[in-house]
């Protein structure tokens, strides 16, 4: 189980560096997404994987899944949230103003201002 | 820009469904937000989910309708829902406790009978109201500019 | 007081809550900005007086004990470096008031800088390495509301490229915390430490000391990954540079610091080598930087690369010499780098432009303010008495100990041309032939040279009361060297 999480998480970051490296502001989003689930994926299969137990340390019980991988996943999915919807935002803008979402076209124009 | 395709499109269906599905959405959310004291579910989700039912409302409808029907600022609600999360768990700085801290105890209520109060519960209000308003708050930057 | 260590936090946090209760009364947002971040200096002040008397504070966060709940530790170093974030915060919030237009003050300005100074504050006192993250996306967030500040289309685009660098390097950042924790099982740093040496898993370490390196090493801007700085930090406000030149770097640096101290002190001769080797590169690229421009601000940003060179070079040396003068360094850095940008935001102010050669003659009509430059720009490179000169001396110094002789010689030579580089901002913007200036800022000149001012004669404080520090920087190094004070502190053990 393992192996194919780490594989997916490979897949996955494979994908984000495919997309983040493309002009347009929305795939290099999206690349940025991706590449979140892909530490998010990391984080839970470092973790370790374990089916059927519940995520308690109590003295007798011997079968327990380690709670942290997901608590963490949790904060990181929630602040990943929050940087994907002001990047949206901020994209948007730049769009509005610079007329474009090619960052090949936004380079050049008055950087000393 | 103005989106050219006029409002008054016929989405009958979606409008008379969102009218009562809503109040379903919303219940689910109170369930959620609830369930979340000692089951999955809690303030983050339960927030998420009221956030999509007003979503919904914003789809069917228009912005105005949801102004009209929500007079809220979201802005503010996000402001007023850090506070009240900030504050639950600086409270145990009132105690010489480490913050963050909770108390708990059991009570028994009319009606509920015994039911354990846990001051988590108005962390998660907080982090409640702060779910709503910011994503509610970005759609509307995002929506009101169509 | 047991939550003494939360303080500066806390009360940043709650006037950033309070100040979004009312965004448009400006007003009443800068008198509370204000009064809030003296609270929070005044807490910082006491304590680092706590620390100086009781040795390290830490606070277990909903009581959870130590190794499994978040702990905040506030040692030495990062009371230090609360108190000295709390001070620029005041002085730049107080020049924002006269340099800001209105409409960028009400644009949430002292909201998000309120909320930067929790997270820079907050990463510098947890004692959890995911804790940590969560803190530098408070700031990174912040940071990121406030470089869009005025929406110029030159800004919007920059701050695309900020977002971009700074979102990969927060995944980056979460996958090391991840292969860290699939190898140690932990994540309270004091834990870690303890538990690094007994797994003996070296190859997989060094991936992950490089790994923080490379995290750190893009918020620090060390030398391949610094790439986005000088165009990053060109285009916001000038107090808004004046933060991001004095904090963000200086959290990456810290980062490291505390990583290669805590985590990776048992095989520096790879990882410490080529943390060394990177830094005399970064010092090197900076003054090349800083030389080649004719432009205040990109002269001054470059100088934040040298720094950030010279402080890691400290680092990476190891010793117990070379770290005083690093942290000496680094405390030093953010109040003049502060003060440096706050200084030049008045001449652009005046010239109503940031090229060299718009500026001229300066200092027949604005005498207190060209020598007041004079003297931080001495501080910067570090001429004794001031400021800087200590901490480099230390450097230099516990390099030659180490029997390094390229390392020193690298940071004495940027020191001359540091010196050169700021010095033709003296020599071209306050010599030479006065020129009539039609700047937007000239009427407020006093308001704006009056904190600047401040912050420059703290600084001149601080290198002529270096005897008064010493005892400070040097409980501050102690954790630094022997790691098993900073263990034994959080997890309370004997």
């Amino acid at each position: 189980m393992e192996i194919i999480m780490a594989i997916a998480a490979g897949i996955l970051t494979m994908c984000a560096v495919y997309l983040i490296l493309s002009k347009s502001v929305l795939r290099i989003i999206i690349g940025t997404g991706l590449l979140s689930h892909a530490a998010h994926l990391l984080v839970m299969t470092m973790g370790g994987l374990k089916t059927g137990a519940a995520p308690v340390l109590k003295d007798g019980v011997t079968q327990y899944t380690d709670p942290l991988p997901q608590a963490l996943v949790l904060t990181a999915i929630v602040i990943s949230f929050g940087v994907t919807a002001f990047f949206l935002v901020l994209a948007y803008r730049a769009y509005q103003e610079l007329g474009t979402d090619n960052l090949e076209e936004m380079k050049g124009t008055d950087t000393h201002d | 820009m103005k989106n050219p395709i006029k409002k008054h499109t016929n989405d009958v269906i979606l409008e008379s469904a969102t009218t009562f599905i809503t109040f379903i959405i919303f219940l689910f959310a109170v369930y959620l937000f609830f369930a979340g004291h000692y089951t999955p579910g809690g303030g983050f989700v339960g927030g998420l989910v009221t956030a999509s039912a007003l979503v919904l409302i914003l789809l069917a409808f228009d912005i105005k309708t949801l102004r009209q029907i929500l007079p809220v600022d979201y802005k503010q609600m996000t402001a007023i829902g850090m506070l009240i999360s900030v504050l639950t768990a600086s409270g145990a700085l009132l105690f010489n406790k480490p913050f963050f801290t909770h108390a708990h105890d059991y009570f028994n209520l009319p009606l509920f009978g015994k039911t354990s109060l846990h001051t988590a519960m108005l962390f998660d209000l907080g982090v409640y109201l702060v779910v709503v308003g910011v994503t509610m708050t970005i759609i509307q930057t995002i929506g009101e500019s169509d | 007081m047991i939550n003494l260590p939360l303080l500066p936090l806390l009360i940043p946090l709650i006037t950033g809550v309070i100040l979004m209760l009312f965004p448009n009364r400006l007003h009443l947002q800068q008198t509370f900005s204000l009064a809030s971040t003296f609270l929070t200096i005044v807490a910082a002040g006491y304590l680092v007086y706590s620390v100086r008397q009781d040795g390290i504070l830490t606070v277990t966060l909903g009581s959870w004990p130590a190794p499994f709940g978040i702990t905040l530790v506030s040692d030495m170093l990062s009371a230090l470096l609360v108190l000295t974030t709390s001070l620029l915060v005041f002085f730049v919030v107080w020049y924002s008031m006269y340099y800001l237009s209105d409409l960028h003050q009400r644009f949430y300005y002292y909201i998000a800088v309120q909320f930067l100074l929790v997270g820079v504050n907050g990463a510098f006192t947890t004692g959890d390495i995911f804790n940590m993250f969560v803190f530098f996306e408070v700031f990174l967030i912040s940071s990121y509301v406030l470089i869009v500040l005025g929406g110029k289309p030159a800004q919007l685009r920059e701050s695309l490229k900020y977002l971009l660098i700074n979102v990969i390097s927060s995944a980056l950042f979460v996958m090391t915390v991840a292969f860290l924790y699939g190898v140690i099982g932990s994540l309270s740093m004091a834990d870690i430490s303890q538990k690094i040496t007994e797994i003996n898993q070296p190859g997989i370490l060094s991936v992950i000391a490089v790994l923080f390196l490379i995290v750190f090493g893009l918020k620090g801007a060390i030398f391949p990954l610094y790439f986005w700085l000088p165009g990053s930090y060109q285009v916001p406000p000038t107090p808004v540079l004046a933060l991001f030149g004095a904090l963000l770097t200086k959290v990456g640096v810290y980062g490291i610091l505390r990583t290669y101290s805590l985590f990776f002190s048992h095989q520096q001769e790879f990882t410490h080598q080529i943390l060394g080797w990177l830094a005399l590169a970064t010092i090197v690229i900076g003054v090349i930087g800083a030389l080649a421009t004719r432009d205040v601000k990109q002269i001054l940003i470059y100088n934040i690369i040298v720094a950030v060179g010279v402080i890691l070079y400290g680092v990476s040396v190891m010793t117990r010499q070379s770290l005083e003068g690093a942290v000496f360094y680094l405390i030093h850095d953010m109040l003049i780098k502060a003060a440096l940008f706050l200084l030049i935001g008045v001449m652009i102010g005046i010239a109503g432009s940031s090229r060299l050669k718009d500026m001229g003659g300066m200092i027949k009509d604005y005498p207190l303010l060209g020598w007041t430059y004079f003297i931080a720009a001495l501080s910067l490179a570090g001429i004794p008495p001031l400021s800087g000169f200590i901490g480099k001396l230390l450097i230099v110094r516990g390099g030659f100990e180490a029997g390094d002789l390229v390392g020193p010689f690298v940071v004495l030579i940027s020191s001359l041309l540091v010196l050169y580089s700021v010095m033709q901002i003296f020599i071209r913007g306050f010599w030479g032939t006065p020129k009539t200036y039609s700047g937007p800022k000239r009427h407020l000149m006093k308001q704006l040279l009056a904190p600047a001012l401040i912050l420059v004669g703290i600084t001149v404080l601080y290198g002529i009361g270096t005897e008064a520090v010493r005892p400070f920087i040097s409980q501050a190094v102690d954790p630094l060297v022997d790691p098993s004070i900073y263990i034994q502190a959080v997890l309370k053990e004997d």
